[in-house]
Protein backbone atom coordinates (compact mmCIF):
# COMPACT_ATOMS: atom_id res chain seq x y z
CA UNK A 1 0.00 0.00 0.00
CA UNK A 2 2.79 2.44 1.09
CA UNK A 3 4.45 1.77 -2.67
CA UNK A 4 1.46 2.68 -4.11
CA UNK A 5 0.75 5.35 -2.01
CA UNK A 6 4.12 6.78 -3.03
CA UNK A 7 3.61 6.46 -6.42
CA UNK A 8 0.03 8.51 -6.66
CA UNK A 9 2.13 11.14 -4.67
CA UNK A 10 4.83 11.31 -6.74
CA UNK A 11 2.61 11.56 -9.82
CA UNK A 12 0.61 14.46 -8.03
CA UNK A 13 3.67 16.41 -6.82
CA UNK A 14 4.87 16.07 -10.81
CA UNK A 15 1.57 17.78 -11.61
CA UNK A 16 1.91 20.38 -8.66
CA UNK A 17 2.64 23.53 -10.63
CA UNK A 18 6.39 24.66 -10.32
CA UNK A 19 5.54 28.20 -8.16
CA UNK A 20 3.71 26.40 -5.65
CA UNK A 21 5.35 26.96 -1.89
CA UNK A 22 5.39 23.28 -1.36
CA UNK A 23 6.86 22.11 -4.15
CA UNK A 24 9.27 25.00 -4.35
CA UNK A 25 10.68 24.42 -0.59
CA UNK A 26 10.52 20.04 -1.42
CA UNK A 27 12.47 20.69 -5.11
CA UNK A 28 15.37 23.44 -3.43
CA UNK A 29 15.26 20.72 -0.09
CA UNK A 30 16.38 17.98 -2.45
CA UNK A 31 18.71 19.14 -4.83
CA UNK A 32 20.60 20.62 -1.73
CA UNK A 33 20.46 17.01 -0.39
CA UNK A 34 21.61 15.50 -3.52
CA UNK A 35 25.17 18.40 -3.69
CA UNK A 36 25.54 17.97 -0.32
CA UNK A 37 25.59 13.89 -0.57
CA UNK A 38 27.36 14.88 -3.98
CA UNK A 39 30.03 16.96 -2.02
CA UNK A 40 30.57 14.95 0.83
CA UNK A 41 30.72 11.67 -0.51
CA UNK A 42 33.94 12.53 -2.67
CA UNK A 43 36.04 14.83 -0.04
CA UNK A 44 35.36 11.94 2.34
CA UNK A 45 36.19 9.16 -0.50
CA UNK A 46 39.07 11.46 -1.71
CA UNK A 47 40.69 12.40 1.61
CA UNK A 48 43.34 9.30 1.81
CA UNK A 49 44.72 10.60 -1.66
CA UNK A 50 44.99 13.82 -0.86
CA UNK A 51 46.63 13.49 2.66
CA UNK A 52 49.28 11.07 0.33
CA UNK A 53 49.73 14.09 -1.62
CA UNK A 54 50.45 16.80 1.40
CA UNK A 55 52.45 14.15 2.90
CA UNK A 56 54.34 13.85 0.52
CA UNK A 57 55.27 17.54 -0.22
CA UNK A 58 56.32 17.88 3.20
CA UNK A 59 58.10 15.12 2.84
CA UNK A 60 59.97 16.93 -0.68
CA UNK A 61 60.27 20.35 1.50
CA UNK A 62 62.31 18.57 4.25
CA UNK A 63 64.34 16.88 1.60
CA UNK A 64 64.98 20.41 0.35
CA UNK A 65 66.31 21.59 3.34
CA UNK A 66 68.10 18.82 4.04
CA UNK A 67 69.83 18.08 0.52
CA UNK A 68 71.15 22.19 0.99
CA UNK A 69 73.62 20.57 3.65
CA UNK A 70 76.82 20.19 2.72
CA UNK A 71 77.50 16.50 2.39
CA UNK A 72 74.53 15.36 2.66
CA UNK A 73 73.97 14.49 -0.80
CA UNK A 74 76.85 11.78 -0.64
CA UNK A 75 75.40 10.39 3.07
CA UNK A 76 72.04 9.52 1.04
CA UNK A 77 74.13 7.86 -1.44
CA UNK A 78 75.83 5.82 0.89
CA UNK A 79 72.84 5.29 3.04
CA UNK A 80 70.22 4.55 0.43
CA UNK A 81 67.03 5.69 1.94
CA UNK A 82 65.54 8.95 1.16
CA UNK A 83 63.06 8.96 4.13
CA UNK A 84 63.47 12.15 6.51
CA UNK A 85 61.25 12.50 9.63
CA UNK A 86 61.09 16.30 10.41
CA UNK A 87 59.69 16.84 14.91
CA UNK A 88 59.34 19.55 16.49
CA UNK A 89 61.76 19.01 19.82
CA UNK A 90 61.00 20.73 23.60
CA UNK A 91 64.35 21.97 24.28
CA UNK A 92 63.73 21.97 28.07
CA UNK A 93 62.79 18.29 28.05
CA UNK A 94 63.96 16.77 24.98
CA UNK A 95 61.09 15.53 24.20
CA UNK A 96 59.18 15.40 20.87
CA UNK A 97 55.90 17.51 20.77
CA UNK A 98 53.26 15.76 18.75
CA UNK A 99 50.98 18.43 18.91
CA UNK A 100 52.78 20.69 17.01
CA UNK A 101 53.13 20.37 12.91
CA UNK A 102 56.93 20.65 11.86
CA UNK A 103 55.51 21.92 8.31
CA UNK A 104 53.88 24.51 9.88
CA UNK A 105 55.76 25.97 13.03
CA UNK A 106 58.51 28.66 12.54
CA UNK A 107 61.47 28.73 14.94
CA UNK A 108 62.17 31.95 13.79
CA UNK A 109 58.77 33.75 13.93
CA UNK A 110 58.72 31.69 17.52
CA UNK A 111 61.56 32.79 19.27
CA UNK A 112 60.44 36.26 19.04
CA UNK A 113 56.91 35.76 20.35
CA UNK A 114 56.65 36.11 24.32
CA UNK A 115 54.20 33.07 24.08
CA UNK A 116 56.67 30.86 22.32
CA UNK A 117 59.66 31.56 23.81
CA UNK A 118 62.03 31.92 26.66
CA UNK A 119 64.64 34.60 28.02
CA UNK A 120 68.28 33.50 28.40
CA UNK A 121 69.48 34.40 31.48
CA UNK A 122 73.08 36.60 30.58
CA UNK A 123 75.68 34.22 32.32
CA UNK A 124 74.10 31.19 30.28
CA UNK A 125 73.62 33.63 26.84
CA UNK A 126 77.11 32.88 24.89
CA UNK A 127 75.64 33.04 21.63
CA UNK A 128 74.36 36.63 22.95
CA UNK A 129 70.82 35.46 21.56
CA UNK A 130 68.77 36.96 24.30
CA UNK A 131 65.59 34.74 23.60
CA UNK A 132 65.23 31.86 22.39
CA UNK A 133 61.97 29.66 20.83
CA UNK A 134 60.60 26.85 23.42
CA UNK A 135 60.53 24.47 20.42
CA UNK A 136 62.94 23.91 17.70
CA UNK A 137 62.75 21.51 14.56
CA UNK A 138 64.97 18.50 14.01
CA UNK A 139 65.09 16.62 10.90
CA UNK A 140 66.23 12.29 10.88
CA UNK A 141 67.37 10.93 8.26
CA UNK A 142 66.60 7.22 9.10
CA UNK A 143 67.24 4.05 7.61
CA UNK A 144 66.25 0.40 9.13
CA UNK A 145 64.50 2.39 11.83
CA UNK A 146 67.84 3.75 13.03
CA UNK A 147 68.95 7.56 12.75
CA UNK A 148 71.69 7.86 10.41
CA UNK A 149 71.87 11.58 10.27
CA UNK A 150 70.51 14.21 13.06
CA UNK A 151 69.83 17.72 11.83
CA UNK A 152 69.52 20.54 14.50
CA UNK A 153 68.92 24.14 13.10
CA UNK A 154 71.39 26.66 15.60
CA UNK A 155 71.67 30.69 15.40
CA UNK A 156 73.79 32.73 17.28
CA UNK A 157 75.83 36.35 17.34
CA UNK A 158 79.27 36.26 15.16
CA UNK A 159 81.11 39.56 14.82
CA UNK A 160 78.64 41.61 12.32
CA UNK A 161 75.41 39.84 12.47
CA UNK A 162 73.46 36.86 13.43
CA UNK A 163 74.67 33.34 11.95
CA UNK A 164 71.89 31.05 11.15
CA UNK A 165 72.29 27.33 10.38
CA UNK A 166 72.03 23.87 10.52
CA UNK A 167 74.28 21.30 11.86
CA UNK A 168 74.64 17.88 11.28
CA UNK A 169 75.64 15.01 13.63
CA UNK A 170 75.71 10.83 13.22
CA UNK A 171 72.98 9.14 14.58
CA UNK A 172 75.53 8.27 17.79
CA UNK A 173 74.86 12.10 18.21
CA UNK A 174 78.22 12.64 18.82
CA UNK A 175 80.03 13.06 15.26
CA UNK A 176 79.54 15.90 13.54
CA UNK A 177 78.64 15.53 9.82
CA UNK A 178 78.66 18.94 8.38
CA UNK A 179 78.24 22.61 9.88
CA UNK A 180 76.64 25.06 7.52
CA UNK A 181 75.41 28.33 7.62
CA UNK A 182 72.71 29.45 5.08
CA UNK A 183 72.38 32.71 6.58
CA UNK A 184 74.83 35.45 7.83
CA UNK A 185 76.22 38.79 7.05
CA UNK A 186 79.78 38.52 7.98
CA UNK A 187 82.99 40.98 6.28
CA UNK A 188 83.35 39.22 3.20
CA UNK A 189 86.65 37.35 2.31
CA UNK A 190 87.09 36.67 5.99
CA UNK A 191 84.15 36.36 8.62
CA UNK A 192 81.93 34.94 5.77
CA UNK A 193 84.28 32.15 4.73
CA UNK A 194 81.71 30.01 7.54
CA UNK A 195 79.88 29.32 4.50
CA UNK A 196 82.77 28.66 2.36
CA UNK A 197 82.89 24.43 1.21
CA UNK A 198 86.44 24.51 2.42
CA UNK A 199 85.91 25.48 5.54
CA UNK A 200 82.18 23.65 6.00
CA UNK A 201 84.23 19.83 5.39
CA UNK A 202 86.69 21.07 8.07
CA UNK A 203 84.33 19.73 10.52
CA UNK A 204 83.44 16.18 9.26
CA UNK A 205 84.11 13.89 11.62
CA UNK A 206 84.65 16.37 14.66
CA UNK A 207 83.44 14.85 18.18
CA UNK A 208 81.12 16.86 20.29
CA UNK A 209 81.85 15.33 23.65
CA UNK A 210 84.93 14.37 25.27
CA UNK A 211 85.18 10.48 26.85
CA UNK A 212 84.21 12.82 30.52
CA UNK A 213 80.97 14.17 28.65
CA UNK A 214 82.65 17.70 28.17
CA UNK A 215 81.27 19.96 26.13
CA UNK A 216 84.60 20.71 23.78
CA UNK A 217 83.57 21.31 19.82
CA UNK A 218 84.72 25.05 18.89
CA UNK A 219 87.34 26.46 16.36
CA UNK A 220 90.58 26.69 17.68
CA UNK A 221 92.47 30.15 17.53
CA UNK A 222 94.75 29.54 14.86
CA UNK A 223 96.03 26.25 13.27
CA UNK A 224 94.92 22.93 15.16
CA UNK A 225 97.73 21.18 16.68
CA UNK A 226 97.45 17.47 15.88
CA UNK A 227 99.19 16.57 18.93
CA UNK A 228 96.93 18.00 21.29
CA UNK A 229 94.74 16.80 23.06
CA UNK A 230 91.49 18.95 22.39
CA UNK A 231 92.39 18.34 18.19
CA UNK A 232 89.35 15.50 17.64
CA UNK A 233 86.97 18.70 19.12
CA UNK A 234 88.58 21.35 16.77
CA UNK A 235 88.79 22.56 13.46
CA UNK A 236 90.98 25.73 12.26
CA UNK A 237 90.28 29.04 12.96
CA UNK A 238 89.81 31.71 10.07
CA UNK A 239 93.07 34.17 10.17
CA UNK A 240 91.38 37.86 10.53
CA UNK A 241 87.72 36.45 11.72
CA UNK A 242 88.74 35.81 15.16
CA UNK A 243 85.08 37.03 16.47
CA UNK A 244 83.11 34.81 14.35
CA UNK A 245 85.00 32.13 14.60
CA UNK A 246 84.39 32.60 18.70
CA UNK A 247 80.58 33.18 17.68
CA UNK A 248 80.88 29.94 15.91
CA UNK A 249 81.99 28.00 19.14
CA UNK A 250 79.65 30.27 21.47
CA UNK A 251 76.55 29.58 19.21
CA UNK A 252 77.68 25.59 19.19
CA UNK A 253 78.21 25.40 22.73
CA UNK A 254 75.01 27.34 23.67
CA UNK A 255 72.64 24.92 21.22
CA UNK A 256 74.78 21.87 22.21
CA UNK A 257 74.47 22.60 25.57
CA UNK A 258 71.46 22.51 28.56
CA UNK A 259 69.69 25.52 27.44
CA UNK A 260 70.20 24.04 24.19
CA UNK A 261 69.29 20.83 22.73
CA UNK A 262 71.22 19.02 25.35
CA UNK A 263 68.59 17.61 26.92
CA UNK A 264 67.41 16.06 23.29
CA UNK A 265 70.74 14.70 22.42
CA UNK A 266 71.56 13.15 25.83
CA UNK A 267 68.09 11.03 25.37
CA UNK A 268 68.84 10.15 21.99
CA UNK A 269 72.03 9.31 23.01
CA UNK A 270 71.36 6.93 26.25
CA UNK A 271 68.69 5.30 24.02
CA UNK A 272 71.38 4.24 21.75
CA UNK A 273 73.02 2.75 25.23
CA UNK B 1 16.76 16.05 -34.17
CA UNK B 2 20.19 15.17 -36.18
CA UNK B 3 20.92 18.86 -37.20
CA UNK B 4 19.89 20.24 -33.99
CA UNK B 5 22.66 18.15 -32.04
CA UNK B 6 25.32 18.61 -34.40
CA UNK B 7 24.77 22.72 -34.19
CA UNK B 8 24.67 22.48 -30.42
CA UNK B 9 28.05 20.38 -30.02
CA UNK B 10 29.83 22.04 -33.29
CA UNK B 11 28.47 25.56 -33.31
CA UNK B 12 30.38 26.58 -30.09
CA UNK B 13 33.59 25.65 -31.32
CA UNK B 14 33.91 28.93 -34.08
CA UNK B 15 30.35 30.61 -34.63
CA UNK B 16 28.84 31.03 -31.35
CA UNK B 17 32.08 30.54 -29.43
CA UNK B 18 31.90 31.18 -25.77
CA UNK B 19 35.50 33.70 -25.71
CA UNK B 20 35.87 34.94 -28.97
CA UNK B 21 32.04 35.60 -29.69
CA UNK B 22 30.25 36.38 -26.38
CA UNK B 23 33.51 37.03 -24.59
CA UNK B 24 32.48 35.81 -21.65
CA UNK B 25 34.91 33.41 -19.15
CA UNK B 26 38.05 35.71 -20.12
CA UNK B 27 38.95 35.84 -16.20
CA UNK B 28 40.62 32.65 -15.97
CA UNK B 29 41.76 32.67 -20.01
CA UNK B 30 44.09 35.28 -18.64
CA UNK B 31 44.81 33.64 -15.58
CA UNK B 32 45.59 30.11 -16.15
CA UNK B 33 47.05 30.08 -19.75
CA UNK B 34 50.72 31.05 -19.05
CA UNK B 35 51.74 27.87 -19.45
CA UNK B 36 49.68 24.81 -21.75
CA UNK B 37 49.52 22.39 -19.30
CA UNK B 38 47.77 24.19 -16.73
CA UNK B 39 45.23 25.71 -19.45
CA UNK B 40 44.74 22.21 -20.80
CA UNK B 41 43.56 20.89 -16.67
CA UNK B 42 41.64 24.31 -17.08
CA UNK B 43 39.99 22.94 -19.96
CA UNK B 44 38.57 19.48 -18.46
CA UNK B 45 38.03 20.71 -15.27
CA UNK B 46 35.28 23.90 -17.12
CA UNK B 47 33.94 21.16 -19.88
CA UNK B 48 33.50 18.77 -17.10
CA UNK B 49 31.34 21.04 -14.98
CA UNK B 50 29.36 22.70 -17.70
CA UNK B 51 28.63 19.20 -19.27
CA UNK B 52 27.41 18.00 -15.86
CA UNK B 53 25.82 20.79 -14.83
CA UNK B 54 24.15 21.60 -17.95
CA UNK B 55 22.86 17.74 -17.82
CA UNK B 56 21.61 18.10 -14.17
CA UNK B 57 19.88 21.51 -14.46
CA UNK B 58 18.19 20.22 -17.79
CA UNK B 59 17.28 17.17 -15.84
CA UNK B 60 15.12 19.21 -13.33
CA UNK B 61 13.66 21.83 -15.53
CA UNK B 62 10.28 20.75 -15.64
CA UNK B 63 10.16 21.13 -11.50
CA UNK B 64 11.54 24.26 -10.82
CA UNK B 65 9.88 27.72 -9.98
CA UNK B 66 11.46 30.42 -11.67
CA UNK B 67 11.98 32.09 -8.34
CA UNK B 68 14.36 30.31 -7.00
CA UNK B 69 15.88 28.63 -10.17
CA UNK B 70 19.29 31.12 -10.05
CA UNK B 71 19.79 29.83 -6.92
CA UNK B 72 19.15 25.87 -7.55
CA UNK B 73 21.49 26.08 -10.69
CA UNK B 74 24.24 28.26 -8.67
CA UNK B 75 23.96 25.20 -5.97
CA UNK B 76 24.32 22.71 -8.56
CA UNK B 77 27.18 23.92 -10.45
CA UNK B 78 29.02 25.20 -6.99
CA UNK B 79 28.89 21.50 -5.70
CA UNK B 80 30.19 19.84 -9.35
CA UNK B 81 33.00 22.68 -9.04
CA UNK B 82 33.86 21.27 -5.56
CA UNK B 83 33.71 18.01 -6.74
CA UNK B 84 36.18 18.68 -9.83
CA UNK B 85 38.62 20.66 -7.12
CA UNK B 86 38.53 17.75 -5.31
CA UNK B 87 39.14 15.04 -7.78
CA UNK B 88 42.16 17.51 -8.79
CA UNK B 89 43.55 17.66 -5.40
CA UNK B 90 43.49 14.03 -5.50
CA UNK B 91 44.99 12.99 -8.66
CA UNK B 92 46.94 16.15 -10.04
CA UNK B 93 47.80 17.50 -6.47
CA UNK B 94 50.82 19.81 -8.26
CA UNK B 95 48.41 21.18 -11.14
CA UNK B 96 46.23 21.93 -8.52
CA UNK B 97 48.49 24.12 -6.64
CA UNK B 98 49.16 25.99 -9.56
CA UNK B 99 45.90 26.66 -10.84
CA UNK B 100 44.91 27.82 -6.97
CA UNK B 101 41.48 29.43 -6.79
CA UNK B 102 40.78 29.63 -10.89
CA UNK B 103 39.41 25.87 -10.41
CA UNK B 104 37.02 27.40 -7.42
CA UNK B 105 36.54 30.22 -9.50
CA UNK B 106 34.59 28.34 -12.51
CA UNK B 107 31.93 29.04 -10.43
CA UNK B 108 31.29 32.39 -11.14
CA UNK B 109 32.82 31.55 -14.67
CA UNK B 110 29.86 33.33 -16.54
CA UNK B 111 29.96 30.76 -19.38
CA UNK B 112 28.32 28.03 -16.76
CA UNK B 113 25.70 29.94 -15.29
CA UNK B 114 25.08 31.35 -19.01
CA UNK B 115 24.63 27.98 -20.37
CA UNK B 116 22.15 26.84 -17.89
CA UNK B 117 19.79 29.21 -18.47
CA UNK B 118 19.90 30.12 -22.19
CA UNK B 119 20.51 26.40 -23.04
CA UNK B 120 20.31 23.69 -20.43
CA UNK B 121 16.92 25.26 -18.67
CA UNK B 122 14.69 25.19 -22.09
CA UNK B 123 16.01 22.06 -23.77
CA UNK B 124 15.98 18.07 -22.98
CA UNK B 125 19.19 16.16 -21.30
CA UNK B 126 20.65 15.17 -24.77
CA UNK B 127 21.23 18.44 -26.10
CA UNK B 128 22.15 19.84 -23.11
CA UNK B 129 24.95 17.60 -22.41
CA UNK B 130 26.04 18.11 -26.40
CA UNK B 131 25.59 21.92 -25.72
CA UNK B 132 27.82 22.11 -22.71
CA UNK B 133 30.43 20.04 -23.98
CA UNK B 134 30.19 21.76 -27.90
CA UNK B 135 30.75 25.44 -25.16
CA UNK B 136 33.79 23.40 -22.82
CA UNK B 137 35.65 23.01 -26.64
CA UNK B 138 35.27 26.25 -27.60
CA UNK B 139 36.37 27.27 -24.28
CA UNK B 140 39.13 24.90 -24.31
CA UNK B 141 40.04 26.15 -28.13
CA UNK B 142 40.80 29.23 -26.89
CA UNK B 143 42.93 28.43 -23.81
CA UNK B 144 44.71 25.70 -25.84
CA UNK B 145 45.90 28.41 -28.68
CA UNK B 146 46.38 31.32 -25.76
CA UNK B 147 48.33 28.89 -23.51
CA UNK B 148 50.17 27.84 -26.68
CA UNK B 149 51.10 31.02 -27.62
CA UNK B 150 51.93 32.22 -24.33
CA UNK B 151 54.16 28.89 -23.07
CA UNK B 152 56.31 29.10 -26.14
CA UNK B 153 56.70 32.39 -26.35
CA UNK B 154 57.43 33.08 -22.84
CA UNK B 155 59.57 30.91 -21.80
CA UNK B 156 60.39 28.82 -25.22
CA UNK B 157 58.64 25.68 -23.94
CA UNK B 158 55.90 23.36 -24.85
CA UNK B 159 54.15 20.88 -21.84
CA UNK B 160 57.38 21.63 -20.33
CA UNK B 161 59.56 20.45 -23.31
CA UNK B 162 62.24 23.24 -24.38
CA UNK B 163 61.47 23.88 -27.99
CA UNK B 164 62.90 27.56 -28.79
CA UNK B 165 66.86 27.06 -26.71
CA UNK B 166 66.81 30.17 -24.48
CA UNK B 167 69.79 32.85 -24.52
CA UNK B 168 70.44 31.69 -20.90
CA UNK B 169 71.03 28.26 -21.85
CA UNK B 170 73.30 28.82 -24.56
CA UNK B 171 70.27 28.90 -27.47
CA UNK B 172 69.87 31.85 -29.19
CA UNK B 173 65.92 32.25 -28.46
CA UNK B 174 65.46 35.59 -25.50
CA UNK B 175 62.10 35.21 -24.01
CA UNK B 176 59.30 37.35 -23.79
CA UNK B 177 58.90 38.64 -20.35
CA UNK B 178 55.49 40.36 -21.03
CA UNK B 179 54.62 36.37 -22.35
CA UNK B 180 54.19 35.43 -18.68
CA UNK B 181 52.33 38.00 -17.76
CA UNK B 182 47.93 38.55 -17.64
CA UNK B 183 47.85 41.57 -20.22
CA UNK B 184 49.64 39.50 -22.78
CA UNK B 185 46.45 37.23 -23.08
CA UNK B 186 44.52 40.08 -23.68
CA UNK B 187 46.51 40.85 -26.57
CA UNK B 188 46.24 37.35 -27.75
CA UNK B 189 42.48 36.94 -27.70
CA UNK B 190 42.65 40.33 -28.79
CA UNK B 191 43.93 39.71 -32.35
CA UNK B 192 42.13 36.25 -32.47
CA UNK B 193 39.03 38.04 -32.25
CA UNK B 194 40.15 40.36 -34.76
CA UNK B 195 41.38 37.83 -37.11
CA UNK B 196 38.04 35.62 -36.92
CA UNK B 197 35.42 38.50 -37.69
CA UNK B 198 37.49 39.48 -40.59
CA UNK B 199 37.40 35.97 -41.38
CA UNK B 200 33.76 35.41 -40.55
CA UNK B 201 32.27 39.45 -40.68
CA UNK B 202 28.81 38.46 -40.19
CA UNK B 203 30.55 38.15 -36.12
CA UNK B 204 30.88 41.53 -36.32
CA UNK B 205 28.49 43.87 -33.91
CA UNK B 206 26.52 46.39 -35.22
CA UNK B 207 27.31 49.28 -33.68
CA UNK B 208 24.58 50.43 -30.93
CA UNK B 209 24.79 54.48 -31.44
CA UNK B 210 26.70 56.45 -33.36
CA UNK B 211 29.00 59.33 -32.41
CA UNK B 212 27.57 62.54 -34.02
CA UNK B 213 29.96 64.45 -35.30
CA UNK B 214 30.12 67.74 -33.11
CA UNK B 215 28.87 70.89 -34.81
CA UNK B 216 31.78 73.67 -35.97
CA UNK B 217 30.44 75.93 -33.85
CA UNK B 218 30.10 74.49 -30.67
CA UNK B 219 33.78 73.28 -30.60
CA UNK B 220 35.44 74.49 -27.02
Amino acid sequence: MSNNGLANWLERFQEMPNDRPTKTLFVAFAVSIVCAVMVSGTAVFLKPLQQANKERERQQQILDIVARLPGVEELFETVEVHHVEAHVVELATGNYVRSIDPAEYDQRKASIDPQLSVAVTPEHDIANIQRHAKYATVYLVKSEGQIKLLILPVHGSGYASTLYGFLALEGDANTVVALSFFEHAETPGMGAKIDEPEWRDRWQGKKVWDEDNQLRIGVARGQVDPSMPSAPYEVDGISGATRTAQGVTNLLRFWLGDYGFGPYLEKIRSRRG
Amino acid sequence: MAHDARKALIDPLVNNNPITLQILGICSALAVTTTLATSLVMCLALTAVLTLSNAAISLIRHHLSRSIRIIVQITIIASLVIVVDQVLKAYAYGMSKQLSVFVGLIVTNCIVLGRAEAFASKNNVGLSILDGLGNGLGYSLVLIFVGTIRELFGSGTLLGVQILPLVTDGGWYKPIALMLLPPSAFFIIGFLIWGLRTWKTEQVEKPEYQIQPTPVGERR
